[in-house]
């Protein structure tokens, strides 16, 4: 068993890594120039964080793995990202209603670390808050864009929202690591996190015309590693193929 | 998204041209201000929907590497462009007064570069 601090750490990394990966998928092919660079950008906000997330997860395990061998060398039951973040792209409104979901979230998240007792995760947290905001801010944008656009983007937000609703709820769900993480004053208690994601959220889908859907079922296992969904190791065979193919290569 | 065969710009030399097609955005010029102190530079443009997302992208796609503290942005069709057609009367006659360049004066070595 893994400290709870390497579990939390690789949970934050894993989230940035996967979600990286994902939006990174977009480049050269986005609906529209402009969507492309700024997509790329997110992607290589997050791929940064990651190596701060995964870096610091190394040094706190000791065994000698940095980030790259974190991202690289293990396999999907090693993941700790949230189903949420591995997700498949869809259309382009999928993927920024998802983006909007994780945003807001990683934002709240983000700010209550900037708070935390361990200075390096303040540190990580303090960097990342300029980058989630202007983020969190141009998914809301786009979400409301499309939601109350024409009758067809509003029909494919609406779907987007639907599908992916059900991943929502474990971004709030707590275990025995978030409470370790809590009675050290590393990290807050996910639960504490939803009242103001849910008026945040509230407030752009009331905007964008869209409806949150009313079953709160919510499907997890990422953050835990117990159960991924299907995705992410179709797409840990793209984003590992090198260093699966030629283990330890380097430049 | 760009549609070459037309300009957006207001009385320049590719006219006719009608409005924006119904499935494209506007284009904006974008203008970077680099540091305080400087004016704003045109870097080129983009299109967005409105004046918030072209602000948005301008940031995204201009100012990756740090290029700018400041960001204008101007839908190309509030532009007004001279036309190519009257760069005689607009500009040859310039080319004749040379007395309009300060070439004349000698400058002393200390006054240093200018």
């Amino acid at each position: 068993m893994n400290t709870p601090l390497f579990e939390f750490l690789c949970r934050m990394g894993d989230n940035t890594l996967v979600l990286g990966h994902r939006v990174s998928e977009w480049c050269g092919v986005a609906p529209v120039l402009e969507e492309d660079i700024a997509l790329a950008n997110t992607a290589l906000d997050l791929i940064g964080q990651t190596q701060l997330w995964l870096g610091m997860a190394g040094e706190v395990e000791g065994k000698d793995r940095d980030a790259d061998k974190l991202a690289f060398h293990r396999d999907v039951w090693d993941f700790r990202n949230t189903l949420l973040c591995e997700q498949p792209n869809g259309d382009f409104g999928q993927t920024m209603m998802r983006q909007f979901l994780f945003d807001t979230w990683h934002l709240i998240m983000l700010k209550a670390l900037a708070g935390s007792s361990n200075e390096q995760i303040a540190a990580i947290a303090e960097k990342s808050v300029k980058e989630v905001t202007y983020h969190q801010e141009r998914s809301a944008d786009t979400v409301i864009g499309l939601g109350d656009g024409t009758e067809e983007s509003h029909m494919r937000m609406q779907k987007a929202l639907d599908k992916l609703w059900p991943y929502v709820g474990e971004l709030f769900i707590g275990d025995e690591v978030d409470a370790a993480m809590v009675e050290q004053g590393i990290a807050p208690d996910p639960a504490s996190l939803r009242t103001t994601f849910d008026s945040q959220l509230d407030a752009v889908l009331a905007e964008a015309t869209l409806t949150k859907p009313a079953d709160d079922f919510a499907h997890k296992g990422g953050k835990t590693g117990a159960r991924h969904t299907e995705h992410l190791g179709h797409m840990l065979t793209q984003m590992q193929w090198l260093q699966r193919a030629y283990p330890d290569a380097s430049w | 998204m760009s549609s070459p065969e037309t300009s957006p710009y207001k009385d320049s030399e590719a006219s006719p041209h009608g409005e924006t097609r119904a499935t494209e955005w506007p284009l904006w010029e974008i203008f970077i201000r680099g540091q305080h102190g400087l004016s704003h530079r045109h870097v080129g443009s983009l299109h967005a929907p409105d004046a918030e997302m072209a602000i948005k992208n301008a940031r995204d796609v201009y100012t990756r590497r740090n290029e700018g503290v400041s960001i204008w942005a101007v839908e190309a069709s509030d532009i007004a462009a001279s036309s190519p057609e009257e760069k005689g009367a607009l500009y040859e006659p310039a080319n004749d007064k040379v007395y309009r360049h300060p070439t004349f004066f000698d400058i002393p070595d200390e006054v240093g570069a200018m």
